[in-house]
């Protein structure tokens, strides 16, 4: 096992700058989540630290040990690539054992650690089969098992489940946690798909345009982003965001949301007038709240468990709402609806999180 | 029926030309030339039928014919191996992402489109003439080039190079072939240390078989019938001491020089059993060394 640590790291492709002054611990036997929307730089990121990528500026080390001109194969990680890239040649077999060849490992040895990682996966009974012949879920599997047999300080993913079905795609979550449970070794995970982010990290960094938005655990990250952009891309269904004007009143702020009655809070730290005033659809609520509005039901989404409200405000800015499911709404139904000052996030003009300089409870 | 032409009208009408082509100027000499392998016949009186004469004599009493056969076997089993080790060098040098690779890929391409025609091949008699460019090239560096054309030691090798600077077409075959392979696969070599050499014989190879396998048929099919640079660079004649007498020039001048048309015929189905063999040879042995990844079980 080994941690890692990067220092300036950036990407350049020509005039093309593509990472940029990136700084990162990743601690020994952490599951990093590496999250962002496509063309981020987490893809390139990754590939840099297995060494399929030059790195233009900074060093990146494993183990303490700065890797920047060390081919990929002295690294002592081992990828699982989104296409599996399993050799079609090969049996299953071959494909686990290909890798180890390489190194000088007795026979023996090999044949241990492929029977070793065939039975972790519960692969045995495909080990002559032709990766041709394997369903998605079992390709995946042998090509976890190729990473498994290398028994590396560190694991990398590249967006692996993303070409399985949906269903597949949640019992692979679960069996990639388990395996990072039992083998406990460093792995960094890149993924678009923020809910394998939250549900797998230890941590995870949210990446746009080349730089760190936040790194933080999941619950950081869902209870306080640190930038409208966190907001925004973690949770689900989305964060509600609201145009909002901030008025200083007698060490208060009264805030002005179109649609909704204005509302005093505690003040807060900046003098911009236009903030974004942000609420998760489970933190709205029908009927009650310390502020609540008049709307209108567009849209009921019954999903089973919940019901996803789509209302219009009579400002006409659209609210998700999500509701335990055992009330039946209609569309075009009025609605009251309403939140609590303790589950808004504030960002200022710039997109920044702002928080009242003293809790709601302490105001008088 | 009637339902069947309707639904396939307009693709018998677009193979007509082939079909009338076919039918008439080519199904028609075949089998003529079939009949005519079995008879006595130079151009002028009628055929005269000889049963298997003419096969008889060509294995029993005919030394040109195995010389023939002799040089167009040492030319095959040169040239094709030569001249796909070429193509798969270049294409893979190709493959490496040049940016002006549409460029080469035309420049390499050239020698393709101008090898068979007989320019080249006269060029090429002159390249390797005894004060050619070759020799003189050999002698700015103090070696004394030999005679390469009128020397029957060298002669064919000069056409081997030949064959081997002809490589555009294999050469683009191959090269799309290694696009074709994806780069995770080496990527994932790459991680887990594959040396650049066991990556070509593990992944490149065996990825590559059925290009491969598609080039060395076409191939061999085309070098058994090396006919114009042979027949160009020998005067048509095959000399030096037959060491240019390929089969092709053979059956040329058996048939239009010395007018024994149904002897020629006789070599020409010969030469088509030589070539239906070793592309049955190479199908059957095909299983167990290409690998097809759309393959069904």
């Amino acid at each position: 096992m080994a941690g890692l640590t990067l220092r300036n790291v950036g990407k350049r492709y020509g005039a093309l700058s593509i990472i940029q002054g990136l700084n990162l611990d990743i601690h020994d036997g952490e599951f990093l989540v590496l999250v962002g929307p496509s063309g981020c730089g987490k893809s390139t990121l990754l590939r840099m630290i297995a060494g399929l990528e030059d790195i233009s500026e900074g060093t990146i080390s494993i183990g303490g040990k700065v890797v920047n001109d060390l081919p990929a194969s002295k690294r002592e990680l081992s990828m699982v690539f989104q296409s599996y890239a399993l050799y079609p040649h090969m049996s299953v077999r071959k494909n686990l054992a290909f890798g180890l060849q390489n190194f000088k490992v007795s026979r023996t040895e090999v044949e241990r650690r492929v029977a070793e990682a065939a039975r972790i996966l519960q692969i045995e009974q495909l080990m002559d089969r032709k990766p041709r012949q394997l369903s998605g879920g079992q390709k995946q599997r042998v090509a976890i098992g190729r990473s498994i047999v290398r028994e590396p300080q560190l694991f990398l993913f590249d967006e692996p489940l993303s070409n399985l079905d949906a269903e597949l795609r949640v019992q692979m979550r679960a069996e990639l946690a388990s395996l990072y449970a039992r083998l406990g070794t460093t792995m960094i995970y890149v993924t678009h798909d923020q809910v394998e982010a939250m549900t797998m990290a230890s941590r995870i960094v949210v990446l746009r345009g080349g730089k760190i938005e936040q790194l933080g655990t999941p619950q950081e990250l869902y209870t306080r982003p640190q930038n409208l952009f966190v907001a925004g891309f973690i949770g689900s269904p989305k964060i509600n965001m609201l145009q909002a004007r901030a008025t200083r009143d007698a060490g208060r702020t009264v805030v002005s949301v179109a649609g909704m009655p204005d509302f005093a809070i505690a003040e807060l730290p900046t003098d911009d007038q236009a903030l974004t005033l942000c609420v998760r659809p489970s933190s709205l609520r029908v009927g009650t709240g310390d502020v609540t509005g008049e709307g209108t039901i567009r849209l009921v989404e019954y999903l089973g468990s919940e019901t996803l409200l789509h209302i219009t405000l009579s400002s006409g800015q659209v609210l998700l709402a999500s509701d335990n499911g055992r009330v039946p709404y209609r569309m075009g139904d009025p609605v009251t609806i309403g939140f609590d000052l303790s589950d808004l996030h504030y960002f200022d003009g710039a997109g920044k999180r702002i928080e009242p300089t003293q809790k709601e409870s302490q105001v008088q | 029926m009637k339902r069947f032409f309707a639904r396939n009208a307009p693709a018998y009408v677009f193979l007509l030309p082939w079909l009338i082509g076919f039918f008439l100027l080519a199904l028609g000499p075949i089998l003529a030339s079939l009949y005519l392998s079995f008879t006595r016949y130079d151009m002028v009186s009628a055929p005269r039928w000889i049963g298997w004469g003419n096969y008889e004599y060509m294995f029993t009493r005919d030394r040109r014919f195995w010389k023939a056969l002799e040089v167009t076997f040492t030319y095959v089993a040169l040239a094709v191996p030569a001249r796909l080790i070429m193509a798969l060098g270049v294409a893979m040098l190709l493959d490496k992402g040049l940016r002006t690779i549409g460029l080469y890929r035309a420049i390499f391409y050239l020698p393709s489109l101008l090898g068979a025609s007989i320019a080249i091949a006269i060029l090429w008699r002159q390249l390797f003439a005894a004060d050619g460019v070759v020799n003189q090239v050999l002698a700015m560096v103090g070696i004394q080039g030999a005679s390469w054309i009128t020397d029957p030691d060298t002669s064919l090798y000069t056409l081997v190079v030949l064959a081997m600077w002809q490589f555009g077409s294999p050469m683009l075959i191959f090269l799309a072939g290694l696009r074709g392979i994806p780069r995770d696969l080496y990527e994932a070599a790459e991680i887990d240390g594959t040396p650049g050499w066991r990556q070509f014989t593990r992944i490149t190879l065996p990825l590559l078989a059925p290009v491969i396998f598609f080039n060395l048929v076409l191939q061999t099919i085309d070098s058994f019938k090396t006919f114009s640079s042979a027949f160009i660079i020998s005067n048509g004649t095959g000399a030096p001491a037959d060491s240019l007498l390929f089969y092709t020039v053979y059956l040329f001048n058996e048939a239009f020089k010395f007018f024994r048309m149904g002897y020629a015929s006789a070599l020409a189905w010969f030469l088509l059993v030589i070539i239906a063999t070793f592309t049955a040879i190479a199908f059957f042995t095909s299983k167990y060394w290409v690998h097809y990844e759309n393959e069904r079980d």
